[in-house]
């Protein structure tokens, strides 16, 4: 009944919504990390391979690693840590802020995402 | 009283196409009453039909029968010339366009499930195209493409190998439903 070019048909088919899937649903994913210290940018860097940063703010050191497609802050000096516990990063819009040592770390992807919209 | 009768002349491929037209216009309307997760994503079994007619009778016969079910089935359904309406009509003119195009291939390594499954690419195409310039912004549809892809994809492949199946099937075991035999 399936002559060969049907097989090709079915395979060209599914490889086409394996691709539609992957590009419709995959824009969400960061691909660079933005690192501010009391507002101002620090850092830019893309989410591709190893890296780690130490920035430094009015409480003492942050530590910030990224690692391909996610970035995290690794250590602060915060009272609460809240930043830290947010661990791994990898959406883009997704952002963890260490108030009081006013260090940020921001994913940005090739589609800004709102974090917020008014009408 | 004046007896005024108007008779116009039926050909035996008008009454043909109106039989397999109704047949299409039954399974649009049954397959209305089947509930769907995501709006627009039917099996599209009239297709088995139009698909059924473009290798027995022809593309023009496939037209016809394609067009009278979409007017037709918006009628039955209420909604002629609602959006849903020209959703799908664009959907049926691309779908038969590209059956069109891929009748063409060599029928020894290209079988109905082929046709089936690009007229359904075709279809959702259609669609598509229409309500991303019309109704919806892109970005929406976006995030919808693969579902309905996928959907177009699996129920051209089932409906393709039903069309086989019905080809495959002596010819008269068919022809008990169609008494007509082609000219």
């Amino acid at each position: 009944m399936l002559r060969i070019g049907d097989l090709g048909v079915l395979l060209a088919g599914a490889v086409l919504v394996v691709a539609l899937t992957l590009w419709a649903w995959s824009g969400g994913r960061g691909d660079t990390v933005v690192i501010r210290a009391a507002g101002q940018v620090v850092q830019t860097a893309a989410l591709t391979h190893v890296q780690s940063f130490s920035v430094n703010g009015p409480l003492g050191t942050t530590q910030i690693e990224i690692e391909p497609g996610r970035a995290r802050i690794a250590a602060d000096p915060s009272p609460r840590q809240l930043c830290v516990k947010q661990g791994w990063l990898t959406l883009s819009g997704q952002a963890a802020l260490c108030l009081p040592n006013q260090v940020s770390l921001e994913i940005r992807g090739h589609s800004p995402a709102y974090d917020t919209l008014g009408y | 009283m004046t007896h005024l009768a108007i008779e116009l002349p039926v050909t035996r491929e008008d009454r043909r196409i109106a039989r397999l037209a109704a047949l299409a216009i039954g399974l649009t309307l049954a397959e209305a009453a089947i509930p769907s997760p995501v709006p627009g994503v039917k099996p599209g079994l009239a297709n088995i039909v139009i698909l059924l007619v473009l290798l027995e009778y022809g593309w023009r016969a496939a037209a016809w029968v394609s067009a009278l079910r979409v007017l037709a089935g918006g009628l039955l359904l209420g909604s002629l010339f609602a959006p849903g309406f020209w959703l799908s009509a664009a959907g049926a003119l691309v779908s038969l366009l590209v059956l069109g195009l891929a009748r063409h291939l060599p029928s020894r390594h290209f079988g109905p499930v082929s046709l089936s499954v690009l007229a359904a690419f075709g279809h959702i195409g259609g669609q598509l195209v229409l309500a991303g310039l019309w109704l919806l912004p892109a970005t929406a549809l976006l995030k919808l493409m693969p579902v309905f892809a996928a959907a177009a994809l699996i129920f051209g492949a089932v409906n393709g190998v039903i069309v086989a199946r019905l080809l495959a099937a002596p010819a008269t075991e068919r022809r008990q439903s169609s008494p007509c035999t082609p000219p």
